[in-house]
């Protein structure tokens, strides 16, 4: 092959030098500034990691779009869900009065909310959109507590690197970086729209994290756990979604 | 300028390395963009204008067919399986090829000047003349000019400008304007359009208008002869210099 000079094959060897010395070099850098999504194994990894580290080095502090009240939707869609459980069921019928957010793992003060407690906390109001992977959407008004606030309230340990949040219905949890539980629009939502957060919507306790898509604001909220790694949760992949094959970043 | 090197060769030389492979893997990662576009989609057939839009609001339009999750009002009593999981995995895995292969392919005809040889109409081709006379041609099933074993004419040229410069980046941006944390570093990108359901709808409908692109391409490859064309495109020589009046 006369093609191929020697100057071709200095620089082919450079430049596949200097492309693998970066790959090993932008791991290295990708897990040390955590941008290592926890599903970023199997066939689907690649993409999933660099949705997750391009979106994280552009997003960690943009606030979500925020409308004007006249575009709250007139017929907002509350999804389809299981039937409410029976523990639900009963504390539906106390007034939610017994309704217990349990926070711990790597905090200082390991404490119990209720609704009334977490009202005490604070108290943010934002109109944003609800945007589902399915691809419909709708805009409310949400109020509740900034996530940041109540973490505040128990004081994070230093080696945190995910909150962990359980829903009363079993098999529904999900999980966020520190990035956006720290955010000042994650919110522990308890009204919608002037009025209690109906139960269809997630009530009583919803936490909505609005810069990703619906299945991330997981409903009913009974438990949060901050913690350093995701890998003793379920199968270890950050959440239930990437059980049910979808990914754990949903901000996509 | 090593490009035009192996003209003096057998074979007359046709695509770069560069516009070969950037092309193969266009191929594939359209074709797994699209088949995983369309499984998205069944999940919600209903397409609107605007910020939002759900199954409570009025749809700008709606494609008739079953949907693969039970919410959707679509008359059927079937609905599909729902392959929204690995469909939307692959959608962003695709989408990032696609991208890279694009920047590379972007970046190097600017360079190397494959954008203004082969791409950009010539200078005296830039008339509606020369456009018409190309598909008046076409259409009387007039045989190629000699230059267009090694280059495109005007009317090709027209056609891969439209799709390198409009189609795919519009194509690329309305996806990103679907996601909510793009969008909260860079809300114009989605309230340009108008919001984000008119974003997913140019989304749809610029989709199609590739597709469009596609069979005319296919079409036009089969008429130019299929085989001598893949070939060009697989291991860069066109047909030998003999073969041609």
């Amino acid at each position: 092959m006369s093609n191929i000079t020697r100057r071709k094959l200095i620089t082919t060897g450079l430049a596949a030098t200097a492309g693998v010395a970066s790959l090993a070099v932008g791991a290295r850098v990708a897990r040390r500034y955590g941008l290592i999504p926890p599903d970023h194994g199997g066939v689907f990894g690649p993409g999933e990691t660099l949705d997750y580290a391009a979106q994280r080095l552009l997003t960690r502090h943009s606030l979500a779009r925020e409308f004007p009240r006249s575009m709250i939707s007139k017929a907002p869609f509350a999804n389809a869900i299981a039937p409410p459980s029976d523990l639900f069921k009963r504390l539906q019928s106390g007034g939610f009065v017994d309704w217990r957010l349990k926070v711990d793992g790597m905090v200082a003060h390991p404490g119990s909310f209720s609704l009334a407690d977490l009202k005490a906390v604070s108290l943010r109001s934002q109109i944003t959109e609800v945007v589902c992977e399915e691809g419909w959407s709708y805009i409310a008004e949400w109020i509740g507590t900034p996530l940041v606030d109540v973490l505040n309230e128990v004081g994070i340990l230093p080696q945190a690197r995910y909150v962990a949040y359980f829903s009363i219905e079993g098999d529904w949890w999900d999980s966020i970086d520190m990035a956006d539980a720290l955010h000042p629009q994650t919110l522990l939502t308890w009204g919608m729209n002037d009025g209690d957060l109906p139960p269809g919507f997630g009530g009583p306790l919803r936490l909505r994290v609005p810069r990703q898509l619906g299945y991330k604001s997981v409903k009913y909220v009974t438990r949060l756990t901050v913690t350093d790694s995701m890998k003793r949760f379920g199968k270890g992949l950050g959440s239930s979604a990437p059980e049910g094959g979808y990914s754990w970043y949903a901000g996509i | 300028m090593s490009t035009v090197a192996p003209v003096l060769k057998s074979q007359v030389s046709r695509h770069s390395v560069l516009v070969r492979v950037t092309h193969w893997l266009t191929v594939l990662s359209f074709f797994a963009l699209l088949v995983t576009g369309l499984e998205i989609v069944i999940s919600h057939p209903r397409f609107y204008w605007g910020e939002t839009g759900n199954v409570n609001t009025h749809p700008l339009f709606t494609i008739h067919i079953p949907a693969s999750r039970g919410t959707v009002p679509t008359g059927y009593g079937y609905e599909w399986p729902d392959e929204n999981g690995w469909s939307r995995y692959l959608h962003f895995q695709a989408a990032w090829v696609l991208v890279l292969t694009g920047l590379v392919y972007g970046m190097s005809s600017l360079l190397n000047g494959h954008f203004r040889k082969n791409v950009f109409p010539a200078p005296p081709d830039r008339t509606w003349r020369a456009f018409r006379n190309v598909i008046a041609k076409y259409l009387r099933g007039a045989p190629a000019d000699a230059a267009e074993e090694h280059t495109y004419n005007v009317v090709q040229r027209m056609a891969y400008l439209c799709v390198i410069f409009v189609l795919f980046p519009l194509v690329i941006w309305t996806g990103l304007a679907l996601s909510p944390a793009f969008d909260s570093a860079f809300p114009w990108a989605v309230n340009v359009f108008g919001g984000r359901q008119s974003a997913r709808t140019l989304h749809f409908l610029v989709t199609w208008l590739l597709v469009f692109f596609l069979v005319v391409h296919v079409f036009m490859i089969y008429l130019a002869g299929f085989w001598s064309r893949m070939r060009a495109m697989i291991t860069g020589r066109a047909a030998e210099p003999k073969e041609r009046p």
